[in-house]
């Protein structure tokens, strides 16, 4: 069926719906992802909740899904848009269709579309918002809808409904999940972790009062500006002298609490190829990548930033002084990408107190 | 920088004072070349090696050259301060280092040639003698990755997983560990060329003969056994890393053809397509892994065996060094990889190298793709029909082609049209019935794919054909996507849109629905579908970049803005092949540069990955495409440029400038009915009649009687050629009648549409020239005079400049005859004539109205600047008005008070069953150079660099054809007075006793052990003539080039041979830097 994204400002793109049937207009905000594999890690990632990911390798769903490559239980784009999608995959383990899968989690997607174009005026443009209707539809209803459109609480959609514990051998680490990615407690669970996962509106005391040996905040779609429960936690948190880490929002609420700001990127950072340089040791890594937003305006004398971005020289990570709290910006966890900065969990869980439990 | 909010930290280029500094030691910088283009070395090399040199001078060093091969660009005077087109042998490369002292050298950029070189110049203590420092990957690195038994040592140390494998020296170990581990096992032959004489043994009896064979042609009688991974999927890592462990991966890429097929000889795709993202990351973690234990600093390639049903790896080879793969990779993703590893080794780091793309990033980043890649190899059993086709572990394309496209399906049939084989899809390439076409698709040769395609469209199944074959389904699907699609155009359904985006072609679509091109192309035009062109970007459009590099692909947005400027389009030459080889890449950038200097914008349109015209910073802009019609057609619609050049380009840009001229298209320079002229050999017969200018005497007979009487009217012998060839036997020289029946009845099919052509054959002395015309006049920068007879292809002659036995008469008339047909056929721009020169009467062979092979060379060693001069003879300025003197209409310079020499370079090794004696077919894959103070010093240091330095004291085997008998004396006087020891089988050893000279004789059963158990350091073997197949000369030829003993088929070689170390003494003569002895005549 013919159907088309039609974005706040007008600029329209047709293509073929396939994935779940496309009922009635689909809104959200669109960004881009540049990975070229990885495209179920993508579609499961809760950071990516609000957003319709246009993937600009064209050819996705190449070796299909399996379970063992979601990073939650569900798809969480709001739409997944695509040049030249793959209907017969290949691949020993797979265990079924990109379309099927799709459609059986209530995911739109959009097929034919030139997605080098999009991708060249989201950059130009900066990240918009987009609706996807059918073909017939008139673009000016969509472009209405799509800037109508506003994202709600994200967080709230994507964190788990109660706590839950992954029993290990080792130190206690409690996630606050604020749209944790599968990897991060999974990486965690490896190094012998036991690992509490809570929601996102637990407060700092009832944290405190499972004795943690240390503290991971997670992932997470959306404006962290907008998360002032969280983020005075965290602030409880940091106070509590507990090790903490942060990845990604977790990173951001961070550096909130630590009485930084975040703003708002151009068209964000979505991809497994984002350079990033440690400053103290002038080593480099490729990272994983997805946010929307970059810390700004961190007292220097408060926190030191570790890592930067090679291409833009944003903020990517950050180290409290005088505590044993750190954070960064990308993904560790990787899955997607590369796993060159894998040994951050194993740098943070080796400073925890072992008899801590 | 893009657009972001302040932050606080510093710019990435800003307070990094952990980060090496560039190297202020060093001034004076050595680079290794990789010497003439063979199987598995081709022109990637002149491309990284160009980028190298022009990244250590934007550093402010200073480049010392070494590289025999005169057809590159690296060689040029401009891109280094000195270069030496001097043998790249231990002895010339230290003469060089002890002239200019350079305090570094790069091993890593000239191929296996260039690394094994800087190995032996450590080894031989020449670095630690005159303090050369090896910059970049040290050789500690390099050994633990060349050396099979470090590498593995290196990898079971970190715990990469490496096949099991055994050396043994015994059939009997051999069978012991077959035993253990069970078959199919690799077999590879210690220290032969090549890795001749392997394979893969899948039964028991394939062991013994394989490795009998082997250890029989191992030098040190050894061989490895490995387990055979034959059917995993074959995926390859290009990495970098720099000196502070800083690794990022540039590329990955997948073979379609499983492992057990040469990368070099696989289809590749470029990403991979059927890993997942944990396939892909462990992969790369393994590569980084891998090369972070040997130690790499620079560019380095990682090929895997990949298992389709785990998750199970194996490492297969690491090259520590740029690579055919690099190149590859460089023009998928748009990260120039040589560049980048030249930087790495004098000390900067990734993260401070600018980024070239970006201009503002550094890089340290990994290119991301957002189209589809897509190489095949160019194989030369076009020329090589006798040749065993099948593909296996050793290599054996001579070039490559790579289409990009935002489909797999339209990328792959680009790259089959790129081909420039007449295939304008996945057409089956012979009728084959049901159980052949089974055999065929498994037995992989170089027409797997088009087999595939077949098989698909005769309802073999996927999973079978997978089974069968090893291609991943994934593959075979999106083939058979093309298939059914050619179903419903033959059945009338023509969705054009989706055709296209699937690659198909007017041409194919034109003949699929009966319509032809013409109709197709005027329904695509009149309903708008046309392609629009993309920017390769290496980020996917994350960011702003200006590569001015671009595919086609139907559907959505173009990218390639007009350009006001006027622009002139360069045909480029497609890929490297037998008879089309580097020199013509030469040939269209020089074009590009030309133009450039004339304030033109130039556009060049190419899809050779390992040149240096598809660099897309040589060019104004670059477009990856097929050379066909329709593909420049397209670029030429939107471009619009004020003209197009076809005759730097070889004959695929040639063949292009008729129909591009009906089409509407201004062919700058001569005129396309001019090159008609040129080529149509009835045409070309009228015009050098009315010059009075003599050809030899020939006809076109349409049956067996008609050849019969023309042979006898122009007298045997007579060079014949079939106008349609079977079984691969083209031209060939015939003695007498029963030779040309024989040759008739099993090589050619001769009818009315498919003509013999007939000349009379005159053994005299070939010449060639290529000049510079602009209508009135021309220039002709010098004569060359082969050194081999005619009857010896012109491109696998030596060939002299100045000529050595003209008289100045001769060489009048020869000018003379240039200028004249230069007028007569408009030619304006290059071109190239051979002449054959009996006593002192001239004829004329053919005239070639485009660049040649030899303008390279002619360029180097004249100093005259040909393809510049041609391009600005093309736009209209005279050559008088560019500089050059010409009374009377020519301007040939005097002769130079120096001789240099092109000697062709073969790549039997490569090629079994084919036959090493030359004639008049092209053989060779590529050439170098030899030049002196003398003719002989050229000589020597010419057959030094094509590896014919035969050393002394040596024993040469000399068995000659009955007829050559009393030609051959002087020649093997000349080899025993330079020192050579002659045996020779029974005939020639009485002939030559009988005139007095000592050899001493051997029966063929003993020459051929003699051969094989290393005693031999030359064979000169003349043919015994006919159509009676001298098959023991085959076998001694074969044997011969096997164990790498030089072979020589013609009494004119083994003449200059014997000249060369006769009267050179025992000094290396001494090296010469091209900016000392090609001083620029005008410019
Ligand atoms: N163990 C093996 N089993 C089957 N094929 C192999 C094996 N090892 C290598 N090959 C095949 O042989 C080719 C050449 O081997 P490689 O070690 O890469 O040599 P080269 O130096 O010529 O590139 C590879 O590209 C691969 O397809
Ligand atoms: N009539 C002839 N007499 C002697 N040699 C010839 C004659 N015609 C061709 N040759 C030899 O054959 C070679 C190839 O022929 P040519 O016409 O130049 O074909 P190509 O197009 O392959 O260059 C020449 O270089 C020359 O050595
Ligand atoms: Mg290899
Ligand atoms: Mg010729």
């Amino acid at each position: 069926m013919r159907a088309k994204l039609v974005l706040e400002d007008g600029r329209g793109f047709e293509g073929e719906a396939f994935g779940a049937e496309l009922r009635a207009p689909i809104c959200g905000e669109v960004v881009f992802n540049t990975g070229m594999t990885g495209y179920q890690e993508v579609l499961t990632d809760p950071s990516y909740a609000g957003q319709m990911v246009v993937m600009t390798y064209p050819l996705i769903g190449n070796y299909g899904i399996r379970e063992a490559d979601a990073e939650s239980l569900r798809p969480h784009v709001r739409a997944f848009i695509v040049a030249d999608p793959c209907d017969v995959p290949s691949h020993w383990s797979s265990e079924g269709g990109l379309a099927d899968y799709l459609a059986e989690n209530g995911i739109v997607a959009l097929a034919g579309i030139d997605t080098r174009a999009l991708t060249k005026h989201l950059r130009t443009k900066g990240t918009l918002r987009g609706a996807i209707g059918l073909a017939e539809v008139e673009d000016q209803a969509l472009a209405d809808a799509a800037e109508a459109w506003q994202p709600g609480n994200l967080v709230a959609e994507v964190t788990t409904p109660e706590a839950y514990t992954v029993p290990g051998p080792g130190p206690h680490v409690v996630v606050m999940d604020f749209g944790a990615k599968r990897n991060i407690i999974r990486s965690l669970v490896a190094l012998g972790c036991q690992v509490t996962v809570v929601p996102a509106d637990t407060g700092a005391d009832a944290i405190l009062a499972s004795a943690p040996a240390g503290i991971i905040l997670s992932n997470g779609p959306g404006d962290p500006e907008l998360l002032t429960g969280p983020r005075t936690c965290a602030r409880k948190l940091l106070e509590s002298g507990v090790p903490m880490f942060g990845i990604c929002l977790g990173h951001q609420l961070m550096a909130l609490a630590l009485g930084g700001r975040t703003s708002k990127m151009k068209f964000g950072h979505h991809g497994v190829n984002h350079p990033v340089k440690e400053i103290r040791t002038g080593r480099a890594f490729v990272t994983t990548q997805n946010h929307e937003y970059a810390v700004t305006d961190l007292d220097p004398s408060v926190a030191e930033v570790t890592h930067k971005n090679l291409n833009d020289g944003t903020v990517e990570g950050l180290r409290v002084l005088g505590r044993s709290a750190f954070s960064v910006q990308f993904h560790p966890e990787a899955c997607p990408g590369p796993g060159d900065t894998a040994d951050l969990f194993r740098e943070f869980v080796a400073q925890l107190p072992v008899a801590a439990r | 920088m893009h657009g972001f909010l302040p932050c606080i930290a510093s710019s990435p280029e800003g307070g990094d004072s952990f980060s090496m500094p560039v190297r202020q030691d060093l001034q004076s910088v050595m680079v290794i070349g990789s010497g003439p283009v063979v199987i598995g070395q081709a022109a990637e090399f002149d491309y990284a090696g160009t980028q190298a040199c022009v990244a250590l001078r934007e550093e402010g060093l200073r480049v010392v050259l070494i590289n025999s091969n005169p057809a590159t660009i690296m060689t040029d005077g401009e891109m280094a301060d000195r270069v030496y087109l001097e043998p790249l042998t231990v002895e010339s490369a230290a003469a060089v280092i002890a002239k200019e002292r350079p305090q570094g050298l790069v091993a890593t950029l000239g191929g296996q040639v260039g690394l094994n070189l800087a190995v032996a110049l450590a080894d031989a203590g020449v670095l630690d003698r005159y303090g050369v420092e090896i910059l970049g990957t040290q050789l500690p690195a390099i050994r633990k990755a060349e050396d099979r038994e470090l590498f593995k040592a290196t990898m079971v140390q970190i715990s990469e997983p490496v096949p099991e494998s055994k050396i043994i020296h015994t059939l009997a170990e051999a069978g012991a560990f077959a035993g253990q581990i069970g078959l199919p096992l690799i077999v590879r032959p210690a220290y032969t060329l090549g890795g001749s004489g392997g394979g893969i043994a899948n039964t028991p009896d394939d062991l013994r003969e394989i490795v009998r064979r082997g250890l029989r042609m191992s030098p040190i009688g050894q061989v490895l056994l490995e387990r055979s991974l034959y059917g995993w999927k074959e995926i390859e890592y290009e990495v970098m890393r720099d000196a502070g462990d800083r690794c990022i991966s540039v590329c990955n890429m997948e073979n379609l053809d499983p492992v057990g097929v040469h990368t070099g000889d696989s289809i590749v795709v470029a990403p991979s397509q059927t890993l997942n993202d944990r396939d892909f990351q462990r992969l790369r973690a393994a590569a980084f892994h891998i090369v972070r234990a040997i130690g790499v600093q620079g560019g380095c390639n990682v090929q895997f065996a990949l298992d389709p049903n785990s998750d199970q790896y194996f490492v297969i080879e690491v090259n520590p060094r740029v690579s055919r793969s690099s190149a590859l990779a460089s023009k998928a993703t748009g990260y120039p990889i040589a560049k980048v590893a030249a930087k790495i080794a004098v000390g900067l780091g990734l993260d401070e190298i600018k980024n070239p793309v970006t201009g503002t990033t550094t890089a340290f980043f990994e290119p991301t793709l957002d189209y589809c890649v897509m190489k095949i190899p160019r194989w030369p059993f076009d020329k090589f029909s006798t040749a065993d086709r099948r593909l296996g572990t050793q290599m054996k394309a001579t070039g490559e082609v790579m289409a990009i496209d935002r489909t797999f399906e339209g990328a792959l049939q680009k790259a089959v049209r790129s081909l420039d084989l007449g295939l304008d899809g996945l057409a089956a390439p012979e009728a084959l019935p049901d159980d052949q076409l089974d055999q065929a698709v498994i037995k992989a040769d170089d027409r797997r794919l088009l087999f595939l395609a077949e098989a698909l469209r005769r309802g073999r199944t996927i999973p079978a054909l997978a089974q069968a074959t090893g291609v991943d389904p994934w593959f075979l699907r999106k083939i058979l996507n093309i298939v059914e699609a050619e179903r419903e155009v033959a059945a009338g359904r023509i969705d054009l849109f989706r055709l296209k985006r699937l690659g198909f072609s007017d041409a194919r679509l034109g003949s699929l629905s009966g319509a032809g091109e013409a109709a197709v192309r005027r329904m695509r035009v009149r309903t708008g579908i046309r392609p629009s062109y993309k920017m390769v970007d290496t980020c996917a459009a994350e960011f702003e970049a200006t590569t001015p590099y671009f595919y086609s692909a139907y559907g959505g947005e173009n990218e390639s803005a007009p350009d006001q400027r006027p622009c002139v389009i360069v045909l480029g030459s497609g890929p490297i092949r037998i008879g089309q080889g580097i020199e013509f890449d030469y040939g269209s950038v020089h074009a590009v540069w030309a133009l450039r200097k004339a304030g033109l914008r130039a556009v060049i349109i190419n899809n050779n990955p390992e040149t240096v015209s598809t660099d897309f910073s040589t060019a104004d802009r670059l477009y990856f495409e097929p050379l066909t019609f329709e593909d420049v057609m397209n670029v030429i619609d939107l471009e619009q440029p004020v003209g197009v050049l076809c005759q730097f380009g070889g004959q695929t840009a040639v063949n292009l400038a008729v129909p591009l001229h009906r089409a509407g298209v201004n062919v700058l320079g001569t005129t396309p009915e001019g090159m008609d002229r040129a080529e149509d050999r009835g045409l070309f017969e009228d015009v050098l009649e009315s010059l009075h200018i003599s050809r030899p005497a020939g006809g076109a007979a349409a049956s067996l009687p008609e050849a019969e009487v023309i042979a006898e009217r122009v007298g045997f012998p007579v060079l014949v050629r079939p106008s349609y060839v079977l079984g691969g036997r083209a031209m060939e020289i015939c003695y007498d009648p029963d030779d040309l029946r024989a040759y008739v009845q099993s090589a050619a099919r001769v009818t009315p549409e498919h003509p013999l052509l007939i000349d009379h054959y005159i053994p005299g002395r070939e010449v060639e020239v290529d000049a510079v015309s602009d209508g009135g006049s021309v220039l002709i920068p010098g004569i060359l005079e082969h050194v081999e007879r005619a009857g010896v292809h012109s491109g696998d002659s030596i060939a002299v400049y100045p000529p050595h036995s003209l008289s100045a008469a001769v060489k009048a008339q020869i000018a003379r005859q240039t200028l004249d047909l230069a007028r007569a056929l408009g030619i304006v721009g290059l071109l190239n004539i051979q002449f054959v020169v009996d006593g002192e009467e001239v004829h004329v062979l053919e005239l070639n109205p485009r660049s040649s092979r030899t303008v390279p060379f002619m360029t180097k060693v004249t100093g005259v600047p040909m393809v510049a001069a041609a391009v600005r003879a093309t736009l209209r300025e005279s050559l008088e008005a560019q500089g050059y003197d010409c009374p009377g209409g020519i301007c040939l310079p005097p002769d130079p008070g120096f001789v240099a020499c092109k000697m062709p370079v073969f790549s039997w090794a490569k090629l079994h069953d084919v036959d090493t004696a030359l004639g008049p077919e092209m053989k060779s894959t590529g050439e170098v150079m030899g030049i002196g103070r003398t003719y002989p010093e050229a000589l020597r240091k010419g057959f030094l660099a094509c590896g014919l330095g035969v050393p002394v004291p040596a024993t040469a085997l000399v068995a000659i054809a009955e007829r050559d008998k009393s030609e051959a004396l002087p020649v093997v006087r000349a080899l025993v007075q330079a020192g050579l020891r002659i045996v020779a089988t029974p005939g020639t050893a009485e002939s030559l006793r009988e005139a007095g000279v000592a050899a001493e004789t051997l029966t063929a059963a003993e020459a051929m052990e003699a051969v094989r158990s290393g005693s031999i350091n030359l064979l000169v073997n003349t043919l015994t003539r006919g159509r009676q197949r001298d098959s023991d000369g085959f076998r001694l030829r074969r044997a011969a080039t096997e164990l790498g003993v030089p072979v020589l088929t013609s009494l004119d070689t083994a003449g200059a041979l014997g000249l060369a170390l006769g009267t050179a003494g025992d000094d290396v003569p001494p090296p010469w830097a091209l900016q000392d002895y090609a001083v620029p005549v005008r410019t």
